[in-house]
């Protein structure tokens, strides 16, 4: 590839044709400050933060948007672009509300961030406060356009990473906001809540909806019984907000924190995750032997399960019956779990703790109901429950490690990478291959279905079945993949979805983060978890044997079409006014 | 889904035919919006709707640049459409107590249509007319010169014929 030769602050530096201003600087070792930049997904040089000198340029040029020339001479810290970049950044202050302290991004909000490392000690405009009023539709999200920027960086990644268009620039001037059409609560609009919006969000204009006073109410209730499960994808996470790096391996911390702040039982969603193999390899192997409908979709994944409501609904039939291990374990905490601990069900509260809110909107379904209750009654985000951790004064980082509770805390290793992409396709292989066979699988890891890349395919044969599976995370690629199989153009027998980039470990509820490799190396750390683990395979757990033994008796009998598998709702890809028409 | 939602029936054939020449085509958008609007008079819901599933966008992008452009209406128009220019000279020139006056008789605020869709009111920047400003133009009548307490009259000639 061609290269180009220019001089930034002095230092020559040799980039290839195309680069940015932005990119070649950082290899002389210089950041320059951005606000509407968002690696890879939005580059429109809207905030003018990242404004630089071009010698010879009529105007300041903004880093991020502009592509470096031959013999071009930059100074990214003149006193001209200083002075410029402050202004700007005092406009974009001039109208955002001082909340600095009750704001749910007060120390990891980027617009504060930079406000301080531009040494922004004065606003000298001071422009009307806009008035509008939350969006607390969903319970989900939290939609506050009075400290929206306008950066558009939700509405790229919601377009582009997603391919949802959920939410985009309405009206013009000063009254542009960002929300969905006709400016409609999000509740309302085609939006599968998977919280995409949020993980982009540089202030507080878009985040979690708290449940934390509602999970400290019910620990301080003596008539409650209140059991808490966590997802695979929050262990491999959680540290981030306590200063480890992405990746880390806290299970054990994770079960002591949760005990110390009072979960009466901690248990783990991973064994859900066992059981959703049973019962869906055995629902894969049930439609293999019956004609279909194949293929056959995962339904783990709740952004995913609203995305083909609202656009796809003509393959709701293609979908999994089963529930996601977060509503399987709701089922079961207020069943099966009472009725071995001689607790009354109706004192039992299942919080869930989970990388996602769109698990907060799916525990709200009125199809979560199996147990004659609510069946998960609280969800949290890996992120409230970093805050809990933060209020109790625990410092999590030296807690020692712990065990989860019997019985529904006991999992294997195929449980746990249902937290990345790709992992819930291994773990059902891992499965079905020795059901069907009756052999032991050699080898373990399904390499082909693992990583990053947007969609991977694999083939598997089993006994005299070759079967044919696809894996994809975005709902940008799961789009790609469905379009394919709408026509025609793939035979697959089973396609794995998850809803968030990188499966679960990319979820819209885990810590917020702009390293590049986050999300490698939690996946690094959910492979880790599975290796660690003396079982790694589903069919193996001794607690979800004793399980069908004592009380489902058997996969997709009864009693399991009665807690653990659900249906699914028509919607419309023009929001729900659209639904009845 | 039913077409029929407050529009008349008879416009659908001819909205079908305008987004099916676009089909897939997103930047054709504008276009199509303003070829819709000219047919229907504005463009509700169900009219975006169609032009989303016509041309594969989503519902947000066309109801982006509907709330963009001021010339784009979500809501009917009434049978006369007076337009208050807000240009510089005729603001200068007392084109707000002009606007007033007319919220104040049809009861309305700029954006509305009165209730028995005779009148809207819109304001616009610049009609282009600035040695007669303040300018209002009713459909395709230009007043210059409006003084407010011209108003009641110049609404009684419209409502006068618009009833009739």
């Amino acid at each position: 590839m061609a290269e180009v030769t220019l001089t930034i602050d002095g230092q020559q530096v040799k980039v290839p044709k195309g680069t940015t201003i932005l990119q070649a600087a950082r290899q002389v070792g210089r950041e320059i400050p951005t606000l509407c930049y968002l690696e890879g997904i939005n580059a429109i040089g809207s905030c003018r933060v990242c404004l630089v000198e071009v010698q010879g340029a009529k105007t300041l040029m903004p880093a991020c948007v502009t592509e470096v020339a031959e013999g071009m001479t930059v100074l990214t810290n003149s006193p001209a672009a200083r002075r410029a970049r402050q202004l700007n950044l005092e406009l974009i202050l001039s109208d955002h509300p001082d909340e600095c302290t009750t704001c749910p991004r007060n120390q990891s909000c980027e617009l504060q961030a930079l406000a301080e490392k531009m040494n922004i000690r004065e606003v000298r405009f001071r422009g009307p406060r806009p008035n509008y009023a939350l969006d607390a539709s969903s319970p989900s999200i939290v939609r506050d356009p009075n400290k929206c920027i306008l950066c558009r960086r939700c509405v790229a990644v919601c377009e582009q990473v997603q391919g949802v268009g959920a939410v985009v620039p309405l009206e013009r001037g000063y009254r542009t906001t960002i929300g969905p059409a006709f400016h409609e609560p999000l509740l309302e609009a085609a939006c599968v809540l998977c919280g995409q919006c949020v993980v982009a969000c540089p202030v507080g204009a878009l985040y979690e909806r708290d449940y934390t006073e509602e999970v400290w109410a019910a620990l301080a209730d003596p008539n409650r019984h209140v059991v808490v499960q966590t997802a695979p994808a929050v262990r491999v996470a959680i540290g981030e907000e306590f200063g480890l790096p992405p990746g880390a391996v806290t299970t054990g911390k994770l079960v002591a924190a949760l005990r110390r702040l009072g979960f009466d039982r901690v248990f783990d969603t991973n064994f859900t995750a066992d059981l959703t193999i049973i019962e869906e390899g055995s629902e894969l192997l049930h439609r293999l032997q019956n004609g279909g409908p194949l293929p056959m979709f995962t339904s783990c994944s709740p952004g995913w399960i609203k995305y083909m409501e609202h656009f796809y609904p003509e393959l709701i039939e293609h979908i999994s019956t089963c529930k996601s291990p977060q509503q399987m374990f709701g089922a079961l905490a207020k069943t099966y779990y009472p009725q071995q601990a001689g607790i009354d069900p109706a004192a039992v509260t299942v919080v869930s703790i989970m990388p996602c809110t769109a698990k907060k909107y799916e525990a709200q379904r009125p199809e979560m109901n199996s147990s004659g209750f609510q069946d998960v009654d609280y969800v949290l985000t890996t992120r409230e429950l970093a805050r809990m951790i933060k209020t109790a004064g625990l410092d999590f980082a030296s807690l020692p490690e712990e065990e989860y509770d019997d019985p529904l805390g006991i999992s294997t290793g195929a449980g746990a990478i249902f937290g990345t992409t790709g992992g819930v396709m291994e773990a059902a292989v891992r499965t079905v291959y020795e059901i069907v066979t009756k052999n032991e699988l050699p080898g373990l890891d399904l390499l082909p279905v693992r990583g990053l890349e947007g969609v991977k395919e694999a083939t598997v044969t089993i006994g005299d079945t070759t079967l044919k599976v696809a894996v994809a995370h975005g709902l940008a690629n799961a789009r790609k993949v469905v379009e394919r199989v709408l026509n025609k153009e793939a035979d697959y027998h089973f396609i794995e979805i998850m809803c968030c980039p990188g499966g679960c470990i990319g979820g819209g509820g885990q810590p917020i983060t702009r390293l590049d490799d986050a999300k490698q190396k939690r996946m690094e750390g959910i492979y880790q978890v599975d290796r660690d683990l003396p079982i790694r395979k589903s069919h193996e757990n001794p607690a979800v044997q004793k399980l069908y033994e004592d009380f489902l008796k058997e996969p997709l009998g009864h009693k399991s079409h009665e807690l653990l598998h659900t249906t699914y709702k028509v919607r419309s890809r023009f929001g729900s006014v659209m639904e009845h028409v | 889904m039913s077409k029929s939602v407050g529009l008349q029936e008879e416009v659908w054939p001819e909205l079908e035919r305008i987004i099916q020449e676009h089909r897939g085509d997103r930047s054709a958008l504008i276009q199509v919006l303003h070829r819709c609007q000219e047919l229907v008079g504005y463009l509700p819901r169900e009219v975006q709707v169609k032009i989303a599933e016509g041309l594969e966008v989503s519902l947000g992008e066309v109801y982006g640049v509907v709330s963009f452009y001021s010339l784009f209406s979500t809501k009917p128009r009434g049978k006369y459409r007076i337009s208050v220019c807000k240009g510089t000279a005729c603001y200068v020139r007392g084109s707000m107590e002009v606007l007033e006056r007319l919220e104040k008789e049809l009861g309305i605020k700029a954006g509305d249509s009165t209730d028995d869709g005779l009148f809207s009111l819109e304001v616009v920047r610049c009609l282009g007319a600035c040695g007669l400003s303040p300018v209002m133009t009713i459909n395709d009548n230009t007043y210059g010169l409006v003084k407010p307490d011209a108003i009641p009259q110049i609404l009684r000639a419209y409502r006068a014929a618009g009833v009739a």
